[in-house]
């Protein structure tokens, strides 16, 4: 260890610096510290799975409150379930980070519309935009619907709307999109299985 | 009434002793490099449970984001290519506070109570206490600690003291999907490295070794690395650390001389000075130990 | 996966070729690092990059992107000329033993019965068995017969030697020989060998080759079936193996039924075509019960206007009249044929290839529905956002509606994992502002056009009217109810076949599993494959008991895995012909004298005695796996190494005198997307893309957190290269393919090597995909701006992973 005279004597001012604190008597109870408290005590745990890759992993959702009628939760934290015997707990940098997804800046709150030409969004009630989706899709139906082909094979079919499904939703949305779908007569429909 | 939820071992710049009556479980984190796969899980599992978030920033060239620690990142991946023999290699390191047993940066700091030793081995900033004088950052062996512009106080990895005061693991360790952190006892975690070891050896690492540096007292956060022999290859991870001269002096012989020769004027001076934020001396003195630790 | 997720630890050997499971799937990825960690296993990484999989693999060996039939070739070609093979089990339960149509020929990269004009094959007459008098496919058990598939795959392989792989992948030769003898040493019954891929090999003209390749070499290996083994399709999203198993795609209806197309002009023809007859004597032919699940899927969906004198409602399915998938529905929508598109939590604006001609498609549409969480790029593609997305809204005459749809913690209902456990989850949170859930979407448009109908008429409205929907709430359909309809219940009493006095289910209940399932109309079963998911004793699939008796990580309680809770599937085959374990101490099914035990649900009729000579292959007429696939995959009975559209070679180096077989031959190209592939003369380097271990997709750029781990888009380039063209990490670059171009940060790295191929230097460029205008993420270029508008010419997925690029510096 090498120590020059102007190391020394700056190290000496510096350090006296510290020790006037205490000397002066300054805050002697502010030392004895707590560690921040925990933050999911009393919160309330929900048991949930990851949404994004196929391990599926089971995660503890932390809302704040009881679920009493006038505190609607708020999703305070995000955390591997111990329990799933795949993840064990662990997370990885995709699922460690739901909270930031669940509450990105991006989520959509509303319905809304862009019309033809324009360049921007339109808030519009569901009731307004449940009736204008229903009424471009019975009149592209009624327009385009195929009974028979050429051959005179019924085929049921509607063949000028497409759709792509989600692979996040659960086998119960899936399940109704598809049922809802087939009833139409849709054929050009596709997920991100085969991406 | 307890004071405190985990039994203090030693605060800074604070004279009166704390009870050393209970000694409580030394604790450790171990990082297992050879199963890491740089995946971040620890980063996002830290930022999210600490409620700490850096701004976006932009790719550099190279995996590594953010590309430093910083007040609000206190754990970051860092990456680096390794070719030996006609073998690559992607040593993927966890940067990080050490939570050494001799913690340069609670020495350094003139502060009282801004950083705290716990009896199980964590070390601890309390913000509240701070003068963001930046002593912690020079008196680092690992340069870890970093002061916040916002509010200009000092902060690092707490080794997630609120977790383990209620007996549960640090975000990164529960978090890390290939169990590459492990938590748990101190004595554990070496146990449990040596089966690590041996496990390397077999595979061809003649050199694989813990690294519980003994230059500061060992650490409670260890490394498993497949090449103990040169921690440098793991982006630089110092050899043989030490706690800087520097700040053994000040700690040891140099205070008492210091007080006795300047005297209370100096001493208001310097109390107005060290408040009002990042002081200039501390700068200088950085840059004479990184001199000095050069040569 | 053929397994599932906690069985990677059983595995000895852990080859991951065409995968990056330490990125994509890291809390799966976990037990592979665990058998390493308590079976010593080792890991083989084979990829274009030096992945963060390969930073903890054994071995590491680079490959061509697009060559991964070479290199499989050679692996069998290996097994097969050393004899390395598990003997038993090869001649048993794979068709090695079956006589092939002695018309069968393979010349000069093109199979027999190869038409030139139309790129297809045809009826493939002579990929057939031979069949005997007793009308069941013939064989030889001593597989020396030359037209036996045995001898007919030692020949086809016989070309694949160690010199033509590395000739084709690039890969040392050394790398793969000692990959070869690693992953031979698991032909031994004792040791396994799991086989870990995802879209790295699916992304391909000749994708699902890729899969059939690593699936013979788990058969010639004999680790179909075995613990710590199988094929093991590592999938994307969390619900994309339910979302499969539900069937949103064209081709088939919920539980894979292969959905009606226009050739199927009656209920009768339709049921007759897909019920196998049996080809070898004894075998289960599974799928022969195809009449029992498809009436249950029309009685589940059309109640009691399903009857069996109208086919059970069969006019109201659709029938296909051509290509249906992501690919077709996007180029007739380009080419103006289609009005509308439901775009439901999918981007394809950045998912899918070509970026230009999704975005003009989307222009031509009248009206778009977007149901997302999020504001997604695809519904803003008439927007313009700068240099990222350069277009005029005033002359975009698409209407689009956003409709925002709640997220994973906002919702209950279950999904079902890679490993086909189906699992629970229950709603922790609302919605923010006025979002709903999908079903409840859904429902609103249903009802909606259900009452429009009713009032207005129009056509055909009657599958509208009879749709079940008997849901409490009918705009809000839980998802008890749905997971309840799925199952299926019994419409009348079920009744032993055997005994028609025993009564095994009573009207009205849940079924317990799929064996109760009837084709008389009497139960009913939105899909059959989830039939015991929620039984009489409730919702199984929010069972919650760990506990793992085996210690294989079997876990049979908690969940439910479908197919009837069996968490491997073909485990039979894990025991030899008297039912004896190949490996006791990793014991999946057992002969017991009178059924079949052990840690799992047989995948077998329990009390099929092994002298019965059942075989294990049950949903195969067979009754064993094929490793010659007959006439059933469009372009090859056994996988053929085909170049990939845009290669950086002039020929395919395995035929270089037939133009007509340098890539795939029969794989579907359009009109203009022929002439918009490049040159290797003006894009010399191959391109692949891929993710990023901090990034899902195009989904997380809209977290924060995951933006400041990765926040910009990047490209990977080798030193080699970065000097020859002055790039140093952190310069911009512009990668441009013949399609467009994106601008990144260059990461210059050792971890991409230029690969030594048929004499000539081969540079990769890495393009990561997880970036778009919309986001946290610094605003970027999507990477299918650069990437070929083909797909594989079975399943038509995009052909992502092998493309033509250039790069310079900006």
């Amino acid at each position: 260890m090498k120590v020059t005279r102007r190391q020394f004597f700056k190290v000496c001012s510096a350090g006296l610096g510290g020790s006037s604190i205490a000397m002066m008597g300054f805050s002697p109870t502010a030392a004895l510290a707590e560690v921040r408290t925990f933050k999911l005590a009393r919160a309330t745990e929900t048991r949930n799975i990851c949404p994004y890759c196929s391990v599926s992993c089971g995660v503890l959702i932390y809302t704040t409150g009881d679920r009493s009628k006038n505190t609607p939760g708020e999703i305070i934290h995000i955390e591997g379930d111990p329990d799933n015997p795949v993840n064990r707990g662990t997370l990885c940098p995709k699922g460690a980070g739901l909270r930031d997804m669940v509450q990105s800046k991006d989520r959509l709150k509303w319905p809304e519309v862009r019309e033809a030409g324009s360049n921007e969004w339109k808030r519009i009630s569901w009731n307004e935009a449940i009736e204008r989706i229903a009424k471009h899709m019975k009149a592209d139906r009624d327009k385009n619907f195929v009974a028979q082909n050429k051959d005179g094979v019924t085929v049921n079919r509607w063949p000028t709307l497409g759709a792509l499904a989600s692979s996040a939703a659960s086998n119960e949305a899936g399940y109704l999109t598809v049922k809802f779908l087939r009833a139409l007569g849709v054929t050009q429909l596709d997920t991100q299985a085969r991406i | 009434m307890a004071l405190q939820s985990l039994d203090i071992k030693q605060r800074s710049a604070t004279t009166t002793p704390s009870p050393q009556a209970r000694q409580t479980v030394e604790i450790a984190k171990l990082i297992d490099v050879s199963a890491c796969i740089g995946c971040k899980a620890c980063q996002v599992a830290c930022m999210e449970w600490n409620d700490v978030r850096d701004e976006v920033g932009s790719c550099a060239g190279v995996y590594d984001n953010p590309m430093d620690l910083t007040e609000n990142s206190w754990t970051v991946m860092r990456y680096s290519e390794v070719e030996q023999n006609g073998k690559l290699e992607w040593l993927i390191r966890k940067d990080g506070c050490m939570h050494c047993t001799d913690p340069g940066c609670l020495k350094a700091c003139p502060a009282p109570g801004a950083i705290i030793q716990y009896s199980n081995g964590i070390v601890d900033f309390h913000q509240e206490n701070c003068i963001g004088c930046g002593y912690c950052v020079t008196g680092c062996p690992f340069n870890v600690p970093r002061i916040s512009k916002k509010d200009n106080k000092a902060y690092k990895c707490t080794l997630c003291s609120d977790r383990v005061a209620v007996n549960q693991a640090p975000a990164c360790a529960k978090a890390c999907p290939t169990g590459a952190i492990q938590f748990g006892s101190k004595e554990d975690m070496k146990d449990y490295a040596a089966t690590r070891v041996a496990d390397l050896k077999e595979r061809g690492y003649d050199k694989a070794g813990l690294y519980d540096p003994q230059g500061v007292g060992g650490t409670h956060v260890m490394y498993v690395l497949h090449h103990a022999d040169k921690p440098a290859l793991y982006s630089n991870l110092p050899e043989n650390p030490g706690v800087s001269p520097m700040v053994s002096l000040w700690k040891g012989a140099a205070k008492p001389i210091a007080a006795a020769a300047l005297g209370l004027v100096a001493l208001s001076s310097l109390f107005h000075y060290v408040m009002k934020g990042p002081n200039e001396v501390s700068k200088e003195i950085e840059k004479e130990v990184e001199k000095e630790d050069a040569q | 996966m053929t397994n599932h997720w906690v069985d990677l630890k059983n595995a000895d050997v852990v080859w991951v070729m065409g995968g990056n499971p330490a990125e994509a799937h890291p809390c799966g990825f976990k037990w592979v690092i665990e058998a390493k960690k308590q079976r010593k296993a080792k890991l083989i990484v084979v990829d274009p990059r030096f992945n963060r999989t390969a930073a903890v693999a054994d071995i590491y060996a680079p490959i061509r992107p697009g060559t991964n039939i070479a290199f499989f070739g050679g692996v069998i070609n290996y097994l097969l000329s050393k004899d390395k093979i598990h003997h038993e089990y090869v001649k048993h339960y794979t068709n090695a033993a079956f006589l092939i149509d002695p018309g069968y020929g393979f010349a000069d990269g093109i199979f027999s019965g190869y038409d030139e004009a139309k790129r297809s094959y045809g009826s493939k007459d002579t990929w057939k068995y031979q069949m005997g008098a007793d009308g069941f496919a013939k064989i030889d058990e001593t597989l020396q017969d030359p037209n036996c598939v045995f001898q007919l795959m030692k020949q086809h392989y016989a070309r694949y030697t160690p010199e033509m792989v590395s000739k084709v992948c690039g890969t040392p030769q050394d790398a793969f020989l000692k990959i070869c003898e690693l992953v031979a040493s698991t032909a031994a019954a004792n040791r396994t060998l799991s086989y870990l891929y995802a879209l790295g090999l699916t992304e391909h003209s000749n994708g699902s080759q890729n899969i059939r390749c690593a699936a013979m070499i788990q058969l010639l290996l004999g680790n179909m079936g075995m613990a710590g083994g199988g094929i093991n399709a590592l999938r994307g999203h969390a619900n994309v193996q339910g979302i499969t198993d539900m069937c949103l795609y064209a081709q088939v209806l919920p539980g894979y039924l292969s959905a009606p197309t226009d050739a199927d002009k009656d209920h009768e023809t339709y049921l007759g075509k897909r019920t196998p007859k049996t080809l070898r004597p004894n075998q289960m032919n599974f799928p022969q019960n195809f009449p029992k699940w498809f009436t249950s899927l029309a009685k589940a969906w059309y109640g009691n206007a399903a009857t069996k004198d109208n086919g059970f409602a069969y006019d109201y399915f659709p029938k296909l009249g051509g290509a249906s998938d992501a690919l077709s529905i996007f180029n007739d929508m380009y080419l103006g044929k289609m009005q509308g598109f439901i775009c439901q939590g999918f981007n394809p604006l950045a998912s899918l290839p070509n970026k230009k001609k999704v975005g003009d498609a989307l222009a031509k549409l009248k009206y778009m529905v977007v149901i997302d969480p999020l504001a997604t790029d695809t519904s803003e593609f008439w927007k313009p956002h700068g240099e990222f997305n350069e277009v005029d809204p005033t002359k975009i005459e698409t209407e689009v509606f956003r409709l925002p749809a709640n997220l994973f913690a906002e919702t209950a209902g279950s999904i079902t994992n890679s490993g086909r456990v189906v699992l629970w989850r229950w709603k922790a949170a609302e919605g923010p502002g006025e979002s709903k859930d999908d079903t409840e979407i859904i429902a609103a448009l249903f009802l909606r056009l259900k009452a429009m109908y009713a009032a207005e008429g129009g056509a055909f409205p009657e599958p509208l009217r009879d749709l079940t929907w008997t849901y409490t709430q009918p705009a809000k359909p839980s998802p008890e109810e749905l997971l309840k309809e799925i199952n299926g219940k019994a419409l009348a009493d079920v009744v032993d076949p055997k005994d028609p006095t025993k009564v095994l289910v009573k009207a009205g209940e849940q079924l317990p599993g799929f064996a109760m399932l009837r084709d008389d109309g009497s139960t009913s079963c939105g899909n059959w494959i989830y039939c015991g998911t929620w039984s009489q004793a409730g919702n199984n699939t929010a069972r919650r008991d760990n506990s793992d008796p085996s210690g294989l990580g079997q876990t049979l309680n908690w969940g439910f895995a479908w197919p009837a809770n069996r968490r491997i599937i073909y485990n039979r085959a894990s025991a030899d012909l008297q039912g004896k374990p190949w490996d006791p101490s990793r014991t999946l099914m057992k002969w017991t004298g009178t059924v079949w035990g052990g840690n799992d649900v047989p995948d077998m009729r329990p009390n099929a005695a092994p002298e019965e000579g059942v075989m294990p292959f049950i949903m195969a007429p067979e009754g064993v796996a094929r490793l010659f696939s007959r006439e059933l995959m469009t372009d090859a009975p056994f996988p053929e190494h085909y170049e990939p559209f845009e290669s950086p070679l002039d020929a395919n180096p395995m035929h270089p005198g037939n133009a007509r077989a340098k890539s795939n031959p029969v794989a579907r190209v359009y009109k203009g997307d022929m002439e918009a592939f490049g040159a290797s003369k003006d894009f010399p380097y191959v391109g692949t893309t891929y993710r990023l271990t901090e990034h899902f997709h195009y989904w997380t750029k809209f977290s924060k957190i995951n933006a400041i781990v990765q926040p910009e888009q990047f490209v990977e380039i080798g030193e080699e290269l970065a000097k020859e063209k002055g790039i140093k990490a952190g310069d911009k670059v512009k990668v441009r393919s013949n399609r467009g171009f994106v601008k990144a940060v260059a990461v210059v790295t050792k971890r991409i090597k230029a690969l030594d191929v048929d004499g000539r230097k081969v540079h990769t460029i890495g393009i990561p995909i997880h970036f778009g205008f919309k986001g946290a993420t610094k605003p970027g270029f999507m990477s299918n701006t650069l990437t070929p508008f083909v797909g594989d010419a079975n399943t038509q997925t995009p052909e992502f992973k092998a493309f033509l690029v250039n790069i310079e510096k900006i």
